[in-house]
């Protein structure tokens, strides 16, 4: 009997409720509010991670563009016209010697007249960093000649070959993301604020505004978009100025595009109408709008974020495909659509290769967005 | 079934009349017609332009009527097969038109078939291998198709196309075949073209067909009666083609509805830069010249194809599903 335990009282008072008592790492995970469990839940999806980090980049160099380029979109290099890109080398004859260019040398072939550059090996040029260089108009404010990096001293710097004026296709290139990826912004505001109009209105008034919005949607949905996004832009007048053009376009591509949204929205609120705490609001004289703006809609504001985000791409491969057909934009607007247009010929592939490089960040930035809408969508529901 | 198929006909048609008033006012937006660019041309190039002449011209193609009797005389011509008149080539619509419908359907057509025949298979095995390395490639070459612009993708096969295969750059067939009669050797010549617009056009359709048909059979992959079938001892490949596959394929067919509008986004944009003769040219030059019964034509054939292809799946669902059948609608 020496093997049994002794008596024990514990002299800590009694507390009740000390099992349910949350420590403080516990507390901060299950008071987390909603957006803040998306952020964790976000966090997980790496791809959709990286994709989110290079999307934000691209969007704040759009504030700077200036600055990244080094030439202007505009300045021409006469003596450099279809110039193959130059490619920035680190070590020249055994050596180490920072980024450097060789300069280009120009030949005309008399047989088939085409112009031929090579690379003069015996004289490599530093590229410049944090310099002065062409001079632009920063957002209109002020004149500056900064930029991150410039061509060497009486040298050039052609990272992505020049094109038919001998312009800097690398300059061009991010001019033109510029462009194209504001398009697909301001296309999806429009989108969105009719896709939550329309679509709210269609899931809580229910009966025939809802079956009169359904017909619209479905109709809208079969048909192909891109024949009449065609038509539409046809539709706008030549005289029109290059900024009206822009904005003319970006509402034609919203346009047809808020049926996925305002579908989206519709069958959420006509669950949602007639919960207890909307008919409370409804008893209480809320109008309409109020109810659905303040009380229905943050219910899944996520989700629409979510898809809003995945049809960013359309917008932007819409804008690219028309103004390569030539019914988008058009010069001195220059977006990626607009520079593609240059390499609309199979001469272009076979002869001049590089003209094709603002395909990279179409295909960057729609891929990003593809990755970043999955993340968010698998984000949106943080209670599953 | 009849009440179904009577139902669906009918919205059809509904859908059809309101798709062509749309159409109608799309190609009356821009300011002016075809005849005042006409006239503006004659004088740019010095030409009198008699003022009777042009009251003529207007008559005779209607555009002094108002706009709604414009759209009446437009709409019953297309009820009788008269497509209107093309202001640019000086012939009936249907002239000018000529072959380009029926080469346009089997483009679209050729498509599908190929979008389905990539991603069937394709979404069968990343479903069935969640995870693995195949199925990360497959997603990942999938997204590439996806973000791919399509007219690019149409230059570069056509280039390697051309240094490869030595086949003829644009056209759908040998520039000896075009204007003959249909011989077997043009039959052939066509197929031998048609490959590479139909890779192009189908890329960017088949990644997300892989998606949905993997989701669909993962979410079947996770239920009860399969984990049942496989512990009393069912072959996997008999498992998966008895059951799920049935259940993943539905939405397979419903799909496309979806896939249709943007395969044939993708055809007037692939044809317009590998010029082939189908509809695609020749609405975009209709559209930059104003021809606006040659563009309506095409905007509105167009239109027909997606809604009839549309009217086509859901009788197939129906007819497969009796769920849907019973109820006389279909539930998304």
């Amino acid at each position: 009997m020496t093997d049994r335990l002794p008596h024990y009282v514990s002299d800590a008072p009694f507390d009740p409720i000390a099992v349910t008592q949350l420590t403080r790492e516990q507390e901060k995970f299950y008071m987390a509010s909603q957006w803040k469990m998306m952020w964790w839940r976000f966090l997980r999806h790496k791809l959709a991670l990286v994709a989110g980090v290079i999307l934000l980049l691209s969007y704040l160099s759009i504030f700077v563009s200036e600055v990244l380029a080094p030439y202007n979109l505009h300045s021409r290099n006469t003596d450099f016209i279809y110039a193959p890109p130059q490619g920035i080398h680190l070590i020249h004859e055994g050596s180490l010697r920072g980024p450097f260019v060789y300069p280009q040398k120009y030949t005309l072939n008399m047989e088939t007249l085409k112009r031929e550059y090579a690379d003069d090996r015996s004289k490599p040029q530093s590229i410049r960093f944090f310099c002065s260089g062409d001079t632009y108009d920063f957002w209109g404010v002020f004149d500056a000649s900064f930029h991150l990096m410039c061509p060497p001293r009486d040298g050039t710097l052609f990272l992505f070959g020049t094109d038919r004026l001998g312009r800097d296709m690398f300059s061009r290139l991010i001019y033109g993301g510029r462009i194209s990826m504001t398009v697909g912004l301001l296309g999806i505001t429009i989108s969105f604020i009719l896709g939550i109009s329309i679509g709210g209105a269609a899931g809580y008034f229910g009966g025939w505004v809802d079956s009169s919005v359904q017909r619209v949607i479905e109709i809208l949905r079969s048909l192909p978009e891109l024949p009449l996004w065609l038509a539409l832009s046809a539709a706008l007048p030549a005289n029109w100025s290059p900024i009206w053009i822009y904005l003319g376009i970006t509402i034609i591509l919203g346009l047809l595009d808020w049926p996925g949204l305002a579908r989206a929205v519709r069958s959420k609120l006509l669950a949602l109408r007639e919960e207890d705490y909307a008919v409370a609001a409804r008893l209480m004289g809320a109008p309409p709008a109020h109810i659905i703006g303040r009380h229905l809609l943050p219910n899944f504001m996520s989700h629409l974020i979510a898809s809003a985000t995945l049809s960013v791409p359309s917008m932007i491969l819409g804008e690219t495909a028309l103004s390569f057909l030539g019914l988008g934009l058009r010069p001195p607007i220059t977006s990626l659509g607009v520079l593609l247009a240059e390499a609309q010929n199979i001469e272009a592939v076979a002869l001049y290769p590089w003209l094709m490089t603002p395909m990279i960040p179409v295909i960057i930035i729609v891929l990003a967005f593809n990755f970043l809408g999955d993340g968010l969508r698998d984000a949106a529901d943080p209670y599953d | 079934m009849l009440t179904y198929l009577f139902r669906r006909l009918a919205t059809m048609v509904v859908s059809m009349l309101v798709i062509s008033f749309l159409i109608f006012i799309i190609i009356q937006l821009p300011p002016g017609d075809y005849l005042t660019t006409y006239i503006e041309e004659l004088k740019a190039q010095g030409e009198v332009v008699d003022p009777k002449k042009v009251e003529f011209l207007r008559a005779q193609y209607g555009l002094d009527k108002s706009m709604s009797e414009q759209y009446f005389v437009w709409v019953s011509g297309l009820l009788q097969g008269d497509f209107g008149y093309s202001f640019e080539f000086n012939l009936p619509v249907s002239e000018v038109v000529g072959d380009r419908l029926w080469l346009s359907m089997v483009l679209n057509f050729s498509t599908v078939i190929f979008v389905y025949l990539v991603a069937f298979p394709i979404g069968v095995y990343s479903a069935t291998h969640q995870y693995s390395w195949g199925d990360h490639g497959l997603t990942f070459i999938g997204f590439i198709g996806l973000a791919t612009p399509n007219f690019l993708l149409a230059l570069i096969l056509l280039y390697f196309a051309n240094v490869w295969f030595g086949t003829s750059i644009g056209g759908l067939m040998e520039p000896r075949f075009v204007d003959q009669p249909w011989t077997y050797d043009k039959v052939m010549s066509v197929l031998a073209h048609l490959w590479v617009p139909v890779v192009v056009i189908g890329t960017s359709g088949t990644a997300g067909m892989i998606r949905r048909l993997r989701a669909n059979l993962l979410d079947e992959l996770q239920k009860q009666y399969v984990v049942t079938a496989r512990a009393k001892g069912l072959s996997e490949g008999r498992l998966l083609i008895k059951y799920p596959m049935r259940m993943a394929l539905n939405p397979f067919i419903a799909d496309i509805g979806s896939l249709l509008p943007q395969v044939v986004s993708g055809s007037v944009i692939v044809s317009a830069v590998m010029s082939l003769p189908t509809t695609g040219p020749m609405l975009l030059s209709a559209l930059q010249s104003q021809d606006m019964y040659l563009a309506g034509s095409f905007l509105i054939f167009l239109a027909m194809l997606t809604v009839v292809g549309m009217f086509v799946s859901d009788v197939l669902l129906a007819l497969l599903d009796p769920r849907i059948r019973l109820e006389g609608g279909l539930r998304k």
